[in-house]
């Protein structure tokens, strides 16, 4: 009896719990709706002709977001400095944001949204996996598409979306600096490169074994991997030495970085080691101390002494209440300059004129002067060397 | 053969430092079949300490030979106060329950100390001051060995012939031993189980915190979660070796650190875990007590 009564009560519990979680959800979704209802509003609202909409799909909710909201922002004040200037060849801006999670399947329906919306340009998406899946359908409509955050190599370099752009260099570029450097500027021949077996390490790793060895009289005398956290690597260096390599390409974090780098001294192998901006930190150095002396590491262009860069800081700051930018702001900033631009430029809407725009007009953003080469990368935004000099990372003057 | 040389030596160095960090697991166990999974923290914490301590006396200007005997004191002293501690609190309220309880109390333990450590502390990875001068090995083979290495092998060795010859030989030794065969029995003949169990924990923990100072000066950086890792490793070797045997726990560390050392030079240092755990599947397919370990008699 008693235990029937606690059944009983435990089953009313749940039911009151699961109850009050369908109730939540339906208040949830007549919310969601309504918000979807009002960018409906907003973007039919705009006639096309006297406005250039401008699409900004992305991750504007979620565990991603962070990544997202800045490129609305971003996209809003680059709009606004526009329209005050009276806008793009006599036509206002209108920002057109639309959610997509960084989710494919969501970002197929923002995509659809946004052409049966009748955008003109598009400043997204935001993850790479995301932007693949909306690529094919702007193509089909002749939308011009650029990313400022996407950094998956074949988005550009497959060919397959000529009208995709991105203001940020891709996840193989670092790799291809790094091994041009130990190459070219080095005059290094017998390469070993390691990784720590993560995503990004082993991505970089592989990228560079590829470069270095489709140079000429060039090779990767050894490729491994290594286990983080493990208590020692002397025996990775002791291979290194044995090799016979003259350097060290590294892709990984600062903490395996500054443990092998002490270990090769240790060791007396005194030949140059070249990492990745997981390594390019000020974290690395005060591990590895001594140690990191003359180690180089490539790592985001600096590009805090453009004027523009001061701009996009401040319009941020003054309308998020002192708040800091998030990620791939001032790529966003800068890629919707460079949209704006072209369609300046090319004097319409054509997407063809635009296409061209892109890739013959040089432009003033934030990240740099910047144009647009064949496949679609932005030339003169990326990465530069760094080199550890008195405990500092200095750059590398060619 | 130089080459060998050299992975033979980097392995010792790595087996030495399982083996001082195994040493604790497989006490534990002789006396009461416990693992204590909170070992590895208690290595870690021992880091710890010698990097504070290291710190207060540089400050002060002290040499650095000096330092290291003088943190490693106190990364010893604090190690052994954290593993008696927690035998008291963690483990022998539950000296009575069923097996498995006080195994989860042992993982609660090491999460615990770990979070303990990360928020006391710093999640990041910080540097540990260069306390053992580099010297110059014999001229022409200055690569193959460094003077940590050298160090940390040298220790290690002192530290077993010592543990060795306190177990044979002095009183509490005996105890000990006698503690370990049969635990009821003891406590009949008058031996005082609980200072026994104590003394073991405070032995375990003393060894681990020597590994953590020893270990940290080698390698230069610190985090809280490095006990994890050289924990699981140092486990691997008292199983290896045969859990509850003392010599066995200095061999399976030897072993295992040669295994990873000789895979990773001849073969690749993508599978040094792989073969590890290949090796000690293999021994305890073919010897389930582990290699020195007595088969276990079942009390009937």
């Amino acid at each position: 009896m008693k235990r029937s009564l606690v059944l009983l009560v435990v089953v009313l519990m749940f039911s009151i719990g699961l109850m009050g979680c369908s109730q939540e959800k339906k208040e949830q979704t007549p919310a969601k709706k309504e918000t979807a209802e009002k960018t409906v509003e907003k973007t039919e609202a705009a006639p096309a002709g006297g406005e250039i909409i401008l699409g900004v799909p992305g991750a504007h909710s979620g565990d991603l977001a962070s990544y997202g909201l800045p490129t609305v922002a971003a996209a809003e004040l680059v709009a606004k400095s526009y329209n005050d200037k009276g806008g793009v060849n006599g036509m206002k801006v209108v920002v057109a944001p639309q959610d997509d999670q960084c989710k494919p399947e969501l970002a197929t329906n923002a995509a659809f949204k946004l052409v049966s919306d009748k955008v003109t340009i598009v400043l997204g998406h935001i993850c790479s996996g995301a932007t693949k899946a909306a690529l094919p359908i702007y193509k089909e409509a002749n939308i011009v598409c650029l990313s400022p955050s996407a950094t998956n190599p074949p988005l550009t370099q497959s060919g397959d979306y000529p009208n995709f752009f991105r203001t940020i260099a891709s996840d193989d570029a670092q790799a291809a600096l790094a091994a041009k450097f130990a190459m070219e500027d080095l005059h290094l021949k017998k390469i070993a490169v390691i990784h720590d077996k993560g995503d990004y390490g082993k991505g970089f790793a592989e990228f560079a074994k590829k470069f270095v060895e489709e140079a000429k009289d060039h090779e990767v005398i050894l490729f491994e991997g290594i286990t983080p956290g493990a208590v020692d690597y002397s025996a990775v260096v002791q291979k290194i030495k044995s090799s016979g390599a003259d350097g060290v390409i590294f892709g990984g974090y600062h903490p395996e970085a500054s443990k092998i780098i002490m270990q090769m001294r240790k060791k007396t192998l005194d030949i140059p080691f070249i990492s990745d901006d997981g390594v390019k930190a000020q974290t690395f150095i005060d591990t590895a101390g001594a140690a990191a002396e003359g180690v180089y590491a490539t790592g985001p262009r600096d590009i805090t002494a453009n004027p523009l860069y001061a701009v996009a800081h401040q319009g941020f700051l003054d309308t998020h209440e002192g708040k800091e930018p998030g990620a791939f702001y001032y790529e966003a900033y800068s890629g919707a300059i460079a949209l704006l631009n072209a369609i300046e430029k090319a004097g319409s809407t054509d997407y063809d004129k635009i296409v061209d725009a892109l890739h013959n007009n040089l432009v003033e953003t934030p990240v740099g002067k910047i144009k647009f080469d064949s496949k679609g990368d932005a030339i003169g935004v990326g990465f530069s060397v760094y080199q550890v000099h008195d405990g500092q990372y200095v750059e590398v003057k060619k | 053969m130089d080459y060998f040389f050299e992975l033979f030596l980097s392995g010792l160095t790595r087996g030495s430092i399982y083996a001082l960090i195994a040493l604790g697991y497989t006490m534990v166990y002789g006396i009461i079949e416990l693992i204590n999974f909170a070992h590895g923290e208690i290595y870690m914490i021992g880091a710890f300490v010698g990097l504070v301590v290291a710190g207060v006396l540089t400050s002060f200007g002290f040499p650095a030979f000096s330092i290291l005997i003088l943190a490693t004191i106190a990364a010893i002293v604090w190690a052994a106060s954290y593993g008696y501690t927690i035998e008291k609190i963690a483990y022998k309220p539950l000296r009575n329950a069923p097996r498995l309880s006080p195994l989860i109390s042992a993982i609660g333990m090491s999460i615990f100390l770990q979070n303990y450590v990360m928020l006391s502390q710093t999640s990041e990875f910080v540097s540990f001051p260069k306390l053992i001068p580099d010297f110059k090995f014999l001229k022409g083979y200055e690569g193959m060995i460094g003077s940590t290495d050298l160090l940390i092998i040298i220790v290690t060795a002192i530290v077993m012939i010592a543990l060795n010859l306190f177990i044979k030989f002095t009183k509490m030794g005996k105890a000990m031993r006698a503690t370990a065969q049969n635990r009821k029995m003891a406590m009949l003949v008058g031996i005082n189980v609980n200072m026994v169990i104590s003394a073991t924990f405070i032995i375990g923990s003393s060894l681990a915190a020597i590994g953590g100072v020893l270990i940290a000066s080698h390698i230069g950086q610190i985090n809280f979660y490095i006990g994890f890792i050289a924990g699981i490793k140092a486990f691997t070797a008292a199983v290896l070796g045969g859990i509850g045997s003392v010599p066995g726990a200095m061999l399976g560390g030897l072993i295992l650190g040669w295994t990873e050392s000789f895979c990773t030079g001849y073969v690749s240092s993508d599978y040094e875990d792989v073969f590890a755990f290949a090796l000690l599947v293999l021994i305890l397919i073919f010897r389930p007590s582990g290699l020195l370990g007595k088969a276990p008699t079942q009390k009937v």
